[in-house]
């Protein structure tokens, strides 16, 4: 009998597997394009009449314009039009307004405010005129000081950047605080200890493989405005080109096809875009621009340049009493952060981390300086990346000044697992958690106490050897609308599902992926409410046309919320269908079961329909009074945002002559709640943690003093390849989301969020006997080598 | 990235090559590889009006020994060089260097002569070629020339190498003795240039001295850097841990980097000294340990 019960075990799962539900390590259904090099890209599109633009950039971080002068670009042949400032300003179309309620010059008319600011387009038949003609454009530049820091910028009497802004005095942008300073105060007044850190964050850039464009493709007949564009968020972009431009809403379709990442780079409209349409609108032509490198890394979305300062109070049994934390953000040229319209820090006041601390304040200011803007999440949600960094390298120098192991200092403060749902001071409702659990399994994982060993002998002998950890709580999934907008668009999302007669069905929706496996990790869903296998489930996403209005994908939003939005709108597909088995079965609604895409009627479980047979009656067989058809469509607004959260470890070796750090081991346990694929949360947590890697180890935008940019091509700005990158240990724990309809968290950026401080954590935990308390990243091998070397350590 | 118009030739004789550069001179530039000059020409930091692609041109490329030398065609690869393995335990320094050439694309495409022309401070051969003491044929429609490797490098980007030449093979002498060699380079990630690197070659004499030592600073100033004060210093000397040391410490001198973002200059300057340290240890091993 013990044969049958295998059989049937592999019998059921193979019907798992061929059902692709929950649980299931699909093979991706998008990658058979891609791998055939047959994905469809923004810059495949080549449309008849096409023209080509390139945009002309300020080689100056801070500069008035003296005049522009066109006429030797008009003079080549094939060139068609010059756009300036000047012309934009006769549409209005100068300025346009930023995600954060700013104003950005989408052309520079009187100033210009950073090294690689649009400064005019010329637009040619070829892109080859259109790059010969460029370098004829003249501009007459009277140069000004530069301003590189957030510190030089709110100094008294710093030259203003934005001077066109009536009543902007100064360069500072905003204040915004959180949290409760009385009573942070008092824990402050009360602690036995005080430990303090202060760090900053580099600025660093998505950077995806990818660069940013479109195809402006205006009708001066019908007036209908087709853009394809590198768009995370094309319905919210549609609203926005209706309002920027002007244009009537329903003549606009944006489509984004295929995206090269995004990490955020494509969240923002760039004045590419704009200056795109417009030149098509004026010009009735289709104008392509497509972004090189250099115009990627210079001019679009950065993220991070976060200064951070702050202080943990201690209690004399080593509890964590309070937190104060001050910012200074450096914004450049244009407040273009993307961040939900209240919380001008984002949700950096997630800050309090996995920790019970019962009192937190967080003050943040926000600066101009003469670079370029962005402030995006790179894979993150707004402002949680650098709030992460903060407190788990604050928690590690508690952990150096309390003597303790960096792991019991975690144990002792750890919200518990019977806390949940956990009010934090600063504000946030946390879902769900069991940070000892996860950090039990990494612990055991990686063999700690080992390794704790193996570091003591090593420093014996004078070698140097760290472990770091990390033990991350995210926020991500916005919203809850009534709390999350974008530019006043609240942050739900949506999922439109059409089952066809032949039971095979196309889910529709309004996030948009750039490389998440949407395709196979949305019909997989669908698959386990409906019982329609996943690879009968097509997924359409990216055209406004097609699909329903959402607010796109970032800050891990996907899953929790389109995600979310498909369960939905599944199970009403699959109550309908209970309606119909009634009226097949010709029994009562009420005595209707269903399980795994199969009806019955209670009692008679082997006398069922199936889904498809459902389906097909939905078109042919409908009961009377009840409309045809078999689908719907959810916008699902989520009750609160979700929690996910891990513990890294990571182990490095550092060398003393060279300071370079080898990272020897890196131990990931992940909780994002439920796993719907499996494999495609694994390879977000590896792209992740090499990402993560990249922003500890190499990844920096930075300037000199005049403010040119370093980092302007990937010679300069380093990312890593599979070479460097370390091999990744990943493990889990399970604990689901209680309001998602699937108990899923989202998983997108839990790594590129835990998984710096960890690296950095291990770098210190191998310095720190010698005195060593912080290395601001990216952590290069200058850098710790000038660290041993001011405390006499030599090769 | 699009890079202003030229016209492109790739003549099948190095005759034709010869005439074209002594013909357009300055306006001229011969490609090899093309993984510097094509991303100079991308930048439009180049905007030759010919371009002389040597690509068609046999009996430029190859490993070979002949007559106490070992030869290589100007247009070799940087992956020939390094698939060439019959050259340890003879110059280990050059089967070293070329797999830290930037990655697998670059050394399948990049050229050894190219390299040395385009004398890139921070390019790996250099330093390389004058640590092993090596010798540069090249041609023009005038005739022909040996360049020694030192001297050869005068800055950043220039040489010896006049715009009507080219170059066409570059000889190494390998004598009688036991060697040894290595490099060692200091990259931010795999396919970066060199923050710091050191070229070195020993060959011992039947008295277990050093017989000579060749020592080449890549990265460290505004060309390739030969290290005599250290080679001196070196030659005829019992490899001691203390004369090591005092070798080292005179590379290190020897040196003469800039601060960037790559570091400051006393860091390269001291990661100089402990690459030629380690570099000289292993070199010493290697040969030691060598077949005379
Ligand atoms: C991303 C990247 C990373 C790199 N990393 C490294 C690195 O880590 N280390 C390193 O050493 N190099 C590196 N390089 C440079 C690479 O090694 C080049 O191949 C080399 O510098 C030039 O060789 P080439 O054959 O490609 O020459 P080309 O690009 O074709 O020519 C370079 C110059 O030399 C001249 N020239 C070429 N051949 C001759 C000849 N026979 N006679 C006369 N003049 C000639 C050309 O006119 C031109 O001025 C890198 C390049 C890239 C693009």
């Amino acid at each position: 009998m013990a044969v049958d019960t295998t059989e049937a075990a592999a019998a059921s799962e193979a019907a798992r597997q061929a059902m692709g539900g929950i649980g299931v390590s699909l093979a991706r259904k998008e990658d058979a394009r891609f791998i055939h090099g047959q994905g469809h890209y923004v810059d495949d599109v080549v449309l008849p009449g096409m023209l080509h633009m390139v945009i002309v950039r300020s080689p100056h971080a801070h500069a008035r314009i003296k005049g522009i002068h066109s006429s030797a670009a008009m003079a080549i042949p094939g060139v068609v039009a010059v756009v300036t400032g000047e012309l934009l300003a006769q549409h209005k179309l100068a300025w346009m307004p930023t995600l954060s309620g700013d104003t950005q010059a989408v052309l520079a008319t009187d100033k210009v405010r950073f090294q690689g600011q649009e400064v005019a387009c010329v637009i040619a038949e070829t892109k080859y005129i259109a790059e010969d003609a460029a370098q004829l454009v003249t501009v007459d530049y009277e140069p000004l000081q530069a301003i590189t820091t957030p510190q030089q910028a709110i100094a008294p009497g710093a030259i203003v950047i934005r001077d066109e802004k009536e009543g902007q005095t100064d360069n500072k942008i905003y204040h915004w605080e959180a949290g409760d300073k009385d009573a942070t105060d008092a824990a402050f007044a009360r602690a036995a200890k005080v430990v303090s850190l202060e760090t900053f964050y580099p600025r660093c850039h998505p950077s995806p493989l990818e660069t940013c464009g479109c195809v402006a493709d205006l009708d001066p007949v019908t007036g209908n405005a087709t853009i394809y564009m590198t768009s995370q968020a094309p319905h919210a972009h549609r609203t926005l080109f209706a309002i920027v431009a002007g244009l009537p809403e329903e003549k606009i379709r944006i489509i984004s096809p295929d995206l090269g990442g995004g990490f955020g780079n494509k969240v923002p409209i760039y004045p590419g875009y704009v200056v795109a349409t417009a030149a098509s609108l004026l010009i009735g032509r289709p104008v392509k621009w497509i972004e090189d490198r250099t115009d990627n890394l210079i001019s679009t979305g950065f993220a991070r340049d976060y200064y951070m300062d702050g202080s943990v109070a201690i209690d004399e049994n080593g509890k964590f009493i309070g937190l104060r934390v001050n910012l200074l953000s450096d914004n450049g040229a244009f407040f273009a952060d993307a961040q939900p319209s209240k919380f001008k820090a984002g949700l950096f006041h997630i800050v309090t981390g996995s920790y019970d601390i019962p009192a937190a304040h967080i003050v943040a200011n926000g600066a101009y300086t003469n670079k370029a803007p962005g402030g995006v999440a790179y894979r993150c949600s707004f402002r949680v990346t650098e709030a992460s960094y903060f407190i788990e390298r604050l928690v590690e120098s508690a952990a150096v000044e309390l003597g303790q192991d960096p792991v019991t200092t975690r144990l002792n403060n750890f919200i518990q697992p019977e806390a949940f749902p956990y009010k934090s001071a600063s504000g946030f409702e946390y879902d769900s958690g069991n940070y000892p659990g996860a950090m039990k399994v990494a612990l055991d994982m990686l063999g700690y106490d080992e390794l704790r060993k193996e570091q003591a002998e090593k420093r014996a002998k004078g070698e140097l050897m760290g472990i770091g950890v990390a033990s991350f709580t995210e926020v991500v999934g916005a919203g809850k609308g009534k709390d999350y907008d974008i530019a006043g668009l609240r942050m739900f999302d949506s999922a439109e599902l059409r089952v066809h007669p032949t039971g095979k069905a196309i889910l529709k929706l309004g996030v948009k992926s750039q490389g998440q496996g949407h395709e196979t990790t949305f019909a997989q869903i669908v698959a386990e409410e409906l019982g329609i296998p996943a690879s009968d489930v097509e997924v359409r996403e990216g055209d406004t046309d097609n699909t329903p209005f959402g607010l796109g994908t970032y800050a891990s939003r996907s899953t929790p919320v389109g995600g979310a939005a498909t369960a939905v709108v599944a199970r009403k597909l699959r109550d309908k269908g209970k309606i119909i088995a009634a009226h097949l079965f010709e029994a009562d609604v009420a005595d209707i079961e269903f399980a795994k895409g199969k009806y019955n009627v209670k009692g008679s479980p082997d006398n069922v329909k199936t889904i498809q047979d459902i389906a097909f009656a939905a078109y042919t067989n409908i009961p009377d009074g009840i409309e045809p058809g078999l689908e719907g469509v959810t916008y699902y607004d989520p009750p609160n945002m979700t929690f996910p959260f891990g513990t890294y470890l990571v182990v490095v070796d550092i060398d003393k002559g060279t300071g370079q750090v080898k990272v020897r081991r890196m131990v990931a346990v992940d909780d994002c709640g439920v796993r719907i694929n499996p494999m495609i949360v694994e390879g977000q947590i590896h792209g992740g943690l090499t990402e993560g890697f990249g922003i500890a180890f190499m990844e920096l935008i930075t300037f000199d003093d005049e403010g040119n940019c370093i980092g302007s091509n990937f010679m300069d700005y380093l990312i890593p390849t599979a070479w460097e990158t370390p091999r990744f240990e990943l493990g889990e724990t399970v604990t689901p989301s209680p309001h998602h309809p699937i108990g899923a968290k989202g998983v997108g950026e839990s790594a590129t969020v835990g998984s710096p401080a960890a690296y950095v954590n291990a770098v210190i935990d191998a310095l720190s006997h010698l005195g060593i308390t912080n290395i601001d990243m990216p952590i290069t091998s200058d850098k710790v080598w000038a660290a041993l070397r001011s405390k006499g350590v030599t090769e | 990235m699009f890079p202003a118009a030229f016209d492109y030739i790739a003549p099948g004789a190095l005759d034709e090559v010869l005439s074209l550069l002594s013909q357009h001179g300055d306006d001229a530039k011969v490609l090899a590889g093309g993984q510097s000059l094509i991303p100079l020409l991308k930048l439009r930091f180049a905007a030759p009006v010919i371009v002389v692609d040597i690509g068609r041109v046999d009996g430029l490329e190859g490993v070979r020994r002949e007559n106490g030398h070992v030869r290589i065609g100007a247009r070799t690869r940087h992956r020939d060089v390094e698939s060439a393995s019959d050259l340890r335990g003879t110059l280990d320094v050059l089967l070293d260097a070329a797999p830290l050439i930037s990655d697998p694309l670059i050394r399948n495409m990049g050229t050894v002569g190219g390299s040395v022309c385009h004398a890139d401070p921070a390019g790996d051969w250099g330093a390389v070629m004058l640590a092993v003491g090596a010798e540069f044929v090249v041609k023009s429609a005038g005739g022909e020339r040996v360049l020694p490797a030192a001297g050869f490098f005068e800055g950043p980007f220039t040489t010896g190498l006049h715009s009507d030449e080219v170059m066409t093979e570059i000889r190494i002498p390998v004598g009688a003795g036991r060697s040894g060699g290595t490099y060692l380079k200091l990259e931010r990630k795999v396919g970066d240039f060199a923050s710091v690197a050191a070229a070195v070659h020993v060959v011992l004499g039947g008295d277990g001295r050093i017989a000579t030592a060749g020592i080449g600073l890549c990265a460290v100033g505004a060309h390739s850097i030969k290290a005599t004060a250290a080679e001196a210093v070196l030659a005829g000397q019992e490899p001691t841990d203390a004369v090591i040391a005092e070798a080292a410490r005179l590379a290190g001198e020897a040196a003469e980097p800039k601060a960037d973002i790559r570091g400051s200059a006393e860091y390269k300057r001291d990661v100089a000294r402990v690459f030629v340290q380690r570099g000289l240890h292993t070199a010493i091993n290697r040969a030691q340990g060598a077949a005379a």
